[in-house]
Protein backbone atom coordinates (compact mmCIF):
# COMPACT_ATOMS: atom_id res chain seq x y z
CA UNK A 1 0.00 0.00 0.00
CA UNK A 2 1.41 3.62 -0.60
CA UNK A 3 0.92 6.68 1.68
CA UNK A 4 -0.50 8.18 -0.76
CA UNK A 5 -3.64 6.27 -1.33
CA UNK A 6 -4.66 6.89 2.22
CA UNK A 7 -4.04 10.57 2.00
CA UNK A 8 -5.85 11.40 -1.06
CA UNK A 9 -8.98 9.22 0.39
CA UNK A 10 -9.02 11.55 3.30
CA UNK A 11 -8.47 14.65 1.10
CA UNK A 12 -12.05 13.93 -0.76
CA UNK A 13 -13.46 12.94 2.69
CA UNK A 14 -12.26 16.53 3.91
CA UNK A 15 -13.96 18.72 0.90
CA UNK A 16 -17.07 16.64 0.82
CA UNK A 17 -17.54 17.84 4.53
CA UNK A 18 -16.17 21.28 3.72
CA UNK A 19 -19.15 21.02 1.12
CA UNK A 20 -21.68 19.94 3.46
CA UNK A 21 -20.70 22.71 5.92
CA UNK A 22 -21.25 25.35 3.15
CA UNK A 23 -24.46 24.03 1.48
CA UNK A 24 -26.53 22.64 4.34
CA UNK A 25 -29.42 24.57 6.13
CA UNK A 26 -30.37 22.29 9.10
CA UNK A 27 -27.52 22.33 12.20
CA UNK A 28 -27.66 18.67 12.84
CA UNK A 29 -26.76 18.30 9.23
CA UNK A 30 -23.72 21.10 9.50
CA UNK A 31 -22.30 18.97 12.53
CA UNK A 32 -22.37 16.04 10.67
CA UNK A 33 -20.52 17.48 8.08
CA UNK A 34 -17.41 18.81 10.40
CA UNK A 35 -17.76 15.29 11.68
CA UNK A 36 -16.86 13.69 8.06
CA UNK A 37 -14.00 16.18 8.30
CA UNK A 38 -12.52 15.74 11.28
CA UNK A 39 -12.93 11.99 10.47
CA UNK A 40 -10.80 12.84 7.07
CA UNK A 41 -7.87 14.25 9.75
CA UNK A 42 -8.01 10.86 12.02
CA UNK A 43 -7.06 9.36 8.54
CA UNK A 44 -4.36 11.00 8.13
CA UNK A 45 -3.03 10.59 11.53
CA UNK A 46 -3.38 6.74 11.44
CA UNK A 47 -1.48 6.97 8.00
CA UNK A 48 1.42 9.15 9.07
CA UNK A 49 1.74 6.97 12.13
CA UNK A 50 1.73 3.60 9.77
CA UNK A 51 3.97 5.37 7.79
CA UNK A 52 6.95 7.02 10.18
CA UNK A 53 6.63 3.76 12.34
CA UNK A 54 5.63 5.86 15.84
CA UNK A 55 2.52 5.87 18.25
CA UNK A 56 2.21 9.70 18.60
CA UNK A 57 -0.11 9.66 15.49
CA UNK A 58 -2.59 7.45 16.99
CA UNK A 59 -2.39 8.90 20.44
CA UNK A 60 -3.18 12.35 18.37
CA UNK A 61 -6.41 9.93 16.60
CA UNK A 62 -7.77 9.73 19.92
CA UNK A 63 -7.04 12.95 21.17
CA UNK A 64 -9.19 14.45 17.84
CA UNK A 65 -12.11 11.54 18.87
CA UNK A 66 -12.04 12.61 22.23
CA UNK A 67 -12.76 16.55 21.11
CA UNK A 68 -15.21 15.27 18.47
CA UNK A 69 -17.80 14.11 20.91
CA UNK A 70 -16.77 16.97 23.09
CA UNK A 71 -18.00 19.42 19.86
CA UNK A 72 -20.83 17.17 19.52
CA UNK A 73 -22.19 17.79 22.10
CA UNK A 74 -21.83 21.29 22.87
CA UNK A 75 -22.96 21.51 18.98
CA UNK A 76 -26.47 19.78 19.33
CA UNK A 77 -26.75 21.78 22.25
CA UNK A 78 -26.13 24.88 20.75
CA UNK A 79 -28.41 23.84 17.92
CA UNK A 80 -31.23 22.72 20.43
CA UNK A 81 -30.99 26.35 21.82
CA UNK A 82 -31.45 27.73 18.40
CA UNK A 83 -34.37 25.53 17.31
CA UNK A 84 -35.60 26.57 20.85
CA UNK A 85 -36.14 30.13 20.32
CA UNK A 86 -36.29 30.36 16.23
CA UNK A 87 -38.68 27.25 16.42
CA UNK A 88 -36.71 26.14 13.72
CA UNK A 89 -33.38 24.80 13.19
CA UNK A 90 -32.28 26.58 10.27
CA UNK A 91 -28.87 28.46 10.40
CA UNK A 92 -29.99 30.70 7.55
CA UNK A 93 -32.51 32.38 10.31
CA UNK A 94 -29.89 33.47 12.92
CA UNK A 95 -29.00 36.82 11.55
CA UNK A 96 -29.67 39.12 14.89
CA UNK A 97 -25.48 39.56 14.75
CA UNK A 98 -25.97 40.31 10.96
CA UNK A 99 -24.43 43.77 10.34
CA UNK B 1 -0.81 -6.29 -0.38
CA UNK B 2 -3.24 -7.08 -3.44
CA UNK B 3 -5.55 -8.31 -1.20
CA UNK B 4 -5.07 -5.22 1.02
CA UNK B 5 -5.41 -2.92 -1.68
CA UNK B 6 -8.29 -4.59 -2.93
CA UNK B 7 -9.90 -4.36 0.31
CA UNK B 8 -8.66 -0.64 0.54
CA UNK B 9 -10.25 0.10 -2.47
CA UNK B 10 -13.73 -1.51 -1.90
CA UNK B 11 -13.89 0.75 1.08
CA UNK B 12 -12.71 3.84 0.21
CA UNK B 13 -15.51 4.03 -2.62
CA UNK B 14 -18.24 3.22 -0.22
CA UNK B 15 -16.89 5.85 2.16
CA UNK B 16 -17.18 8.24 -0.71
CA UNK B 17 -20.48 7.27 -2.14
CA UNK B 18 -21.67 7.07 1.67
CA UNK B 19 -19.78 10.51 2.36
CA UNK B 20 -21.71 11.83 -0.67
CA UNK B 21 -24.83 11.20 1.00
CA UNK B 22 -24.14 12.49 4.02
CA UNK B 23 -24.30 15.79 2.36
CA UNK B 24 -27.09 15.69 -0.31
CA UNK B 25 -29.60 13.31 0.92
CA UNK B 26 -33.07 15.19 1.72
CA UNK B 27 -33.59 13.04 4.61
CA UNK B 28 -31.80 13.85 7.80
CA UNK B 29 -32.01 10.33 9.33
CA UNK B 30 -30.72 8.73 5.87
CA UNK B 31 -27.68 11.32 6.30
CA UNK B 32 -27.39 9.60 9.83
CA UNK B 33 -27.19 6.48 8.59
CA UNK B 34 -25.02 7.45 5.49
CA UNK B 35 -23.15 8.57 8.43
CA UNK B 36 -22.46 5.31 9.94
CA UNK B 37 -21.07 3.66 6.90
CA UNK B 38 -18.80 6.39 6.98
CA UNK B 39 -17.43 5.65 10.19
CA UNK B 40 -17.23 1.79 9.88
CA UNK B 41 -15.34 2.24 6.77
CA UNK B 42 -12.83 4.58 8.66
CA UNK B 43 -12.83 2.39 11.22
CA UNK B 44 -12.04 -1.13 8.72
CA UNK B 45 -9.14 1.30 7.15
CA UNK B 46 -7.46 1.74 10.23
CA UNK B 47 -7.60 -1.85 10.76
CA UNK B 48 -5.78 -1.74 7.36
CA UNK B 49 -3.36 0.32 8.66
CA UNK B 50 -2.87 -2.20 11.53
CA UNK B 51 -4.63 0.15 14.31
CA UNK B 52 -6.11 -1.93 16.04
CA UNK B 53 -7.34 0.06 19.23
CA UNK B 54 -8.12 3.25 17.66
CA UNK B 55 -10.47 0.99 15.59
CA UNK B 56 -12.10 -0.38 18.18
CA UNK B 57 -12.64 3.59 20.17
CA UNK B 58 -14.17 5.12 16.38
CA UNK B 59 -17.01 1.87 16.67
CA UNK B 60 -17.27 2.86 20.01
CA UNK B 61 -17.05 6.42 20.25
CA UNK B 62 -18.83 7.17 17.11
CA UNK B 63 -20.52 4.21 16.04
CA UNK B 64 -22.22 3.95 19.54
CA UNK B 65 -22.02 7.47 21.31
CA UNK B 66 -21.70 10.45 18.58
CA UNK B 67 -24.62 8.89 16.18
CA UNK B 68 -26.86 8.52 19.14
CA UNK B 69 -26.16 11.97 20.08
CA UNK B 70 -27.13 12.77 16.29
CA UNK B 71 -30.08 10.82 16.35
CA UNK B 72 -31.59 12.60 19.45
CA UNK B 73 -30.60 15.83 17.97
CA UNK B 74 -32.49 14.99 15.11
CA UNK B 75 -35.62 13.50 16.98
CA UNK B 76 -35.43 16.98 19.52
CA UNK B 77 -35.26 19.72 17.00
CA UNK B 78 -38.09 17.99 14.88
CA UNK B 79 -36.62 17.34 11.41
CA UNK B 80 -38.64 17.09 8.81
CA UNK B 81 -39.39 13.58 7.46
CA UNK B 82 -38.91 12.13 4.24
CA UNK B 83 -38.22 14.12 0.77
CA UNK B 84 -38.13 18.22 0.70
CA UNK B 85 -35.95 20.11 -0.69
CA UNK B 86 -35.64 22.79 2.64
CA UNK B 87 -32.18 21.39 3.93
CA UNK B 88 -29.76 22.84 1.39
CA UNK B 89 -29.46 26.66 0.58
CA UNK B 90 -28.67 28.58 -1.57
CA UNK B 91 -25.11 28.52 -1.94
CA UNK B 92 -25.09 25.32 -3.61
CA UNK B 93 -23.04 25.99 -6.73
CA UNK B 94 -20.50 28.20 -4.75
CA UNK B 95 -19.68 25.34 -2.47
CA UNK B 96 -19.04 22.59 -4.80
CA UNK B 97 -17.04 24.88 -6.36
CA UNK B 98 -14.77 25.80 -3.51
CA UNK B 99 -14.69 22.15 -1.98
CA UNK B 100 -13.70 21.09 -5.95
CA UNK B 101 -11.23 23.39 -5.46
CA UNK B 102 -9.85 22.71 -2.08
CA UNK B 103 -9.78 18.73 -3.50
CA UNK B 104 -7.65 19.72 -6.77
CA UNK B 105 -5.34 21.87 -4.57
CA UNK B 106 -5.02 18.96 -1.66
CA UNK B 107 -4.51 16.50 -4.88
CA UNK B 108 -1.83 18.04 -6.49
CA UNK B 109 -0.22 18.80 -3.28
CA UNK B 110 -0.42 14.96 -1.71
CA UNK B 111 0.90 13.68 -4.86
CA UNK B 112 3.55 16.02 -5.23
CA UNK B 113 4.85 15.93 -1.57
CA UNK B 114 4.58 12.18 -1.43
CA UNK B 115 4.55 10.60 -4.88
CA UNK B 116 4.81 6.65 -4.27
CA UNK B 117 5.90 6.31 -0.81
CA UNK B 118 4.72 2.94 0.60
CA UNK B 119 3.79 1.82 4.40
CA UNK B 120 5.29 -1.45 5.39
CA UNK B 121 2.92 -3.22 7.12
CA UNK B 122 3.74 -6.73 6.84
CA UNK B 123 7.12 -8.11 5.95
CA UNK B 124 7.67 -10.41 2.64
CA UNK B 125 7.07 -13.70 4.51
CA UNK B 126 3.87 -12.19 6.04
CA UNK B 127 5.12 -11.28 9.47
CA UNK B 128 3.90 -8.35 10.85
CA UNK B 129 6.06 -5.69 11.10
CA UNK B 130 3.88 -2.86 12.95
CA UNK B 131 2.94 -2.81 16.39
CA UNK B 132 2.74 1.18 16.54
CA UNK B 133 -1.14 0.70 16.76
CA UNK B 134 -1.65 -2.45 19.68
CA UNK B 135 -2.96 -0.90 22.82
CA UNK B 136 0.89 -2.08 24.67
CA UNK B 137 2.48 0.49 23.43
CA UNK B 138 -0.17 3.15 22.60
CA UNK B 139 -0.86 2.71 26.54
CA UNK B 140 2.84 3.21 27.02
CA UNK B 141 3.15 6.55 24.83
CA UNK B 142 -0.29 7.85 26.44
CA UNK B 143 0.87 7.04 30.01
CA UNK B 144 4.35 8.92 29.74
CA UNK B 145 4.84 11.61 27.30
CA UNK B 146 1.26 12.36 27.00
CA UNK B 147 0.19 11.80 30.17
CA UNK B 148 -0.55 15.95 30.30
CA UNK B 149 -2.45 16.45 27.52
CA UNK B 150 -4.39 13.10 28.67
CA UNK B 151 -5.25 14.60 31.52
CA UNK B 152 -6.26 17.86 29.96
CA UNK B 153 -8.49 16.38 27.54
CA UNK B 154 -10.20 14.63 30.04
CA UNK B 155 -10.66 17.70 32.15
CA UNK B 156 -11.75 19.31 28.26
CA UNK B 157 -14.02 16.50 28.22
CA UNK B 158 -16.06 17.02 31.63
CA UNK B 159 -15.77 21.23 30.62
CA UNK B 160 -17.67 20.59 27.54
CA UNK B 161 -20.27 18.35 29.06
CA UNK B 162 -21.31 20.28 31.82
CA UNK B 163 -21.30 23.59 29.21
CA UNK B 164 -23.47 21.17 27.13
CA UNK B 165 -26.09 20.66 29.97
CA UNK B 166 -26.11 24.39 30.59
CA UNK B 167 -26.80 25.63 27.78
CA UNK B 168 -29.69 22.73 26.74
CA UNK B 169 -31.27 23.46 30.33
CA UNK B 170 -34.24 25.16 30.56
CA UNK B 171 -34.89 27.58 32.86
Amino acid sequence: MILNQFLILAAVLFCIGVYGVLARRNGVLVLMSVELMLNAVNINLIAFSAYLRQSAGNVFALFVITIAAAEVGVGLAIVLLIYRNLRSPDLDRVEQLKG
Amino acid sequence: MIVQNVFFWVLAVAMVLAAIGVVRSQNVVHAALYLVVVMAGAAAQYILLAAEFVAWVQVLIYIGAVIILFLFGIMLTRAPMGGDTTLDNTQRLSAAVVSLFLAGVLGTLLVDAFGSKKIAISGAKGEKLLHVGQAGPLADKIFTSYVVPFEVVSILLLAALVGAVVIARRD
